[in-house]
């Protein structure tokens, strides 16, 4: 392996010798008020990262909860009604105080800036504004958690949640609009920035790929995100003085709740996804020392699911009562969104091929994301036939299907993304070995909990249940002890890089040989990132000028 | 290509505080930079860009915001169009029309008001800032007196819901056609869109009022007065959104089609 990279990776000039800079973000100040008042998006993103990472393992204790009664099918663990508050929790914390702030909150505010050769997002001060609102949103998720906990499911569905159950869905949806909030900003400063904040040279063609995809996602924040702000405000409202917007029995629709949940939850998910495939896009390009193959179609394909992604929300909804004609073309639009998806597989693919392929612990990640989103991707055409739907929505084959987008697409590009940067945010090297066997753990981890769980669906077991007929126990078991597994392919990564944190070798600048903006400068970098203005003079991932450049800079040392 | 050799300063110091060094720079530079330019904006134009750029996009957000509302008045105006028609009857078109007025004049001084920071008149700014604020208030005194009818009436939805005026409009002098009792109950769902559309319409312009509040104080130390207009702008948007929100549900809620169809 060492002598594959040696070949490929032509030089690494300053790894052996590298030191810490002795001026950059973390030590410029100090104090646990430097940082809570900080508006340097690179704080804001450790910040970020240590929250949401708080929070995933809130969320996963739920998941293993919901494994461990799921063990027998008695309901011999929890009371039903306690098993409702266990998936509700899981569902909530999971989608909205980790998989929709995850990537774009700790890696692209920590990411974009630099690689649009910027000193700061444009609104700095909004930008810590939006940590301070997630956090409200996170402390009232828990408070609503130790008063009681909410049994609603993460979709809130009325009039389940308007009329008949009286747990705290106040406090929750109170939560979910101030977390979105957070949502919205980050998208507003991500916007704002790309258009505004390039440095000379970088043209919208020049950006990598990691910043067209944010840009994809932050469109579906922006435009998405307020529309469940209503839609909950209506909820809250329903609750609270009995106004009938959503209860039949005083003329209101509950289906028009669906219809604006879904219209921000649909995109959500591409929200969630996009991030992560821009985080692929630098790993693949990296590992296999090549151009990412057809540029502008992975960068438009990241737009076009933008588009899409708004015009397929009744997808959820078939078995609902919608009109039959409004099915039909809302199945072919879900068909469509598959086209840019596969886009982008394909042109990493083709990336791959003839690439100077390595095996480092984020193209592990990347390879696992690459296997894992095809089959998320593709039994979501299932879903999406209205035939297949029928028989298989509301039971564990829905399930499988978004946890293989969400976690064995999302959770694996994150952690690719964070391997991949941890370098530049900290200035120190994870464990090499410690971290592949991580990758690998989570993989058959992965599988061995999600994919059981497709066959269960297709046989009928209905989803949000806690007791099954035993017949089903021997998958079931099989998925409990995937999570098992999972859990400790999570739990890794957190104690070996808190680890690196001392005790990791010093990276370098480039450790990669990466042709980012962000490999150019020092790790960790300075408080305003670049000692002056960069000129873009190259296309995004040119080797060649790579290689030049690392040439002239031995020259002039030696 | 000032601030990058600015910060190529700092950057070597080794005092870890650059407040100091920053505004020893700031002053080196005085002739460019406005005390108000932010650190990491090249230049003072791609700032004003941005912020007027941000302020646009959050915009757009209160659209997509609205945008569920005016959704759901959409789907049950077209199902319960009888219960919509009388129920918008109910609305006083000249107060609304009051409203219209006095709100469009608010936006007309907000203008002004941005014409004056520009032309950096601090005198003519804060008197506009201040009209604004009072035409914004004089809106929400109208709106209130409406709610109160309704609540006299009530015409708030909920458990005290009244509908005996759509029942039996003779019985309280009303020259309507009777509704359906069932139909008739579907004018809560009219009462409830116009009163969180309206409701959501005037809590915004009450943060407005807020701001205004803050900007006239802002204005009157003489902020504005030196070219850095940027938050006068950007509020003036925002005001000027609000008034085109109330210009939507002022004709959807008390001008069209007043009267059923016979």
């Amino acid at each position: 392996m060492s002598a594959a990279i040696g070949n490929t990776i032509v030089s690494l000039p300053d790894q052996s010798t590298a030191q810490i800079p002795r001026h950059n973000y973390i030590n410029n100040e100090h104090g646990l008020l430097s940082w809570l008042l900080t508006s340097d998006h690179k704080r804001i993103a450790i910040l970020y990262l240590i929250s949401i990472t708080f929070f995933f393992f809130i969320g996963g204790a739920f998941a293993g909860l919901i494994r461990l009664e799921l063990l027998t099918p008695q309901p011999d663990l929890v009371s039903s009604d306690t098993y409702n508050k266990f998936f509700t929790m899981h569902g909530i914390i999971m989608i909205f105080l980790f998989l929709v702030p995850s990537v774009p909150a700790t890696l692209g505010n920590f990411l974009i800036p630099i690689m649009l050769g910027a000193k700061d997002l444009a609104f700095p001060k909004i930008n810590l504004l939006s940590w301070y609102l997630y956090m409200i949103g996170g402390t009232l998720t828990l408070t609503a958690l130790v008063l009681g906990g909410v049994d609603t499911g993460w979709t809130f569905t009325t009039p389940l949640s308007t009329h008949y159950l009286n747990t705290h869905v106040i406090t929750a949806a109170t939560a979910i609009f101030v977390a979105g909030f957070s949502s919205i900003f980050t998208g507003l400063n991500f916007i704002v920035t790309i258009h505004r904040m390039r440095c000379p040279g970088m043209t919208w063609f020049r950006m990598p790929l990691f910043v067209w995809a944010h840009y994809a996602a932050s469109l579906l924040m922006v435009l998405g995100t307020p529309v469940l702000a209503i839609a909950l405000t209506l909820v809250a409202l329903e609750r609270l003085f009995g106004i009938g917007v959503f209860d039949p029995t005083k003329g209101g629709d509950p289906l028009l709740f669906q219809h604006l949940f879904w219209f921000y939850s649909h995109p959500a998910v591409y929200i969630m996804i996009l991030p992560g495939m821009g985080v692929i896009s630098e790993v693949i390009s990296t590992f296999s020392r090549k151009r990412i193959f057809g540029y502008t179609a992975v960068a438009f394909s990241s737009v076009a699911i933008a588009l899409f992604g708004f015009f397929v929300w009744e997808h959820h909804m078939f078995i609902m009562g919608v009109s039959s004609y409004s099915a039909l073309v809302f199945s072919l639009l879900t068909m469509l969104v598959a086209v840019p998806s596969a886009i982008k597989i394909f042109n990493w693919t083709f990336t791959l091929q003839k690439g100077s392929i390595t095996f480092e612990t984020p193209m592990l990640y990347a390879f696992g994301f690459m296997g894992l989103f095809t089959i998320g991707g593709l039994t979501g055409i299932f879903l999406g036939s209205l035939g297949m739907d029928i028989h298989l929505t509301e039971t564990y084959f829905i399930v499988a299907h978004f946890h293989f987008v969400m976690v064995g697409g999302m959770l694996m590009a994150f952690l690719a993304g964070i391997h991949f940067w941890w370098p530049k945010m900290t200035g120190r090297m994870y464990p090499e070995s410690l971290s592949k066997l991580a990758a690998v753990t989570t993989f058959i981890g992965f599988n061995l909990t999600f994919l059981p769980q497709f066959i269960l669906g297709y046989l009928g077991m209905p989803r949000r249940y806690h007791a099954y007929p035993p017949e089903f126990q021997v998958l079931n078991v099989l998925s409990t002890a995937g999570a098992t597994v999972l859990g400790f392919g999570y739990m890794l990564p957190m104690l070996y890089l808190a680890w690196s944190l001392k005790y990791g070798a010093i990276a370098g600048n480039n450790p990669w040989q990466a042709t980012g903006l962000e490999w150019q400068i020092q790790s960790p970098p300075l408080m305003e990132n670049f000692i002056e203005t960069p000129v873009m003079d190259h296309e995004a991932y040119d080797y060649e000028w790579l290689a030049n450049k690392t040439r002239n800079e031995v020259t002039t040392v030696g | 290509m000032d601030n990058a050799l600015a910060s190529t300063g700092l950057t070597t110091q080794p005092a870890p505080d650059p407040h100091p060094h920053e505004t020893a720079v700031h002053a080196e530079h005085e002739h460019v930079a406005l005390p108000q330019h932010r650190h990491h904006f090249e230049t003072e134009e791609q700032q004003r860009e941005a912020g007027s750029f941000g302020m646009w996009l959050f915009l757009v957000t209160e659209i997509m915001f609205f945008g569920g509302m005016f959704f759901a008045y959409l789907l049950y105006r077209n199902w319960y169009y009888p219960a919509f028609a009388a129920a918008s009857s109910q609305l006083s078109v000249p107060l609304g029309g009051t409203n219209t007025a006095i709100l469009i004049t608010s936006g007309f001084c907000m203008a002004l008001g941005v014409w004056a920071a520009e032309v950096r008149r601090r005198k003519m700014l804060v008197v506009t800032l201040i009209l604004t604020t009072l035409f914004g208030l004089a809106f929400l005194g109208i709106k209130y007196d409406e709610y109160h009818e309704k609540y006299e009436l009530h015409h708030i939805p909920g458990n005290n819901f009244n509908v005996s005026q759509f029942v039996n409009p003779a019985a309280y002098g009303i020259k309507e056609e009777p509704l359906a009792p069932d139909m008739a109950q579907k004018t809560q769902i009219f009462f409830f869109l116009y009163f969180a559309m309206t409701g959501m319409h005037a809590v915004h312009l009450i943060i407005g009022i807020g701001l205004l509040f803050w900007l006239t104080w802002r204005a009157h130390r003489g902020d504005f007065s030196s070219g850095y207009v940027a938050p006068i702008e950007n509020f003036g948007l925002y005001w000027h959104f609000i008034d085109i929100v109330w210009l939507f549900l002022f004709p959807l809620l008390y001008l069209i089609n007043r009267h059923p169809l016979h």
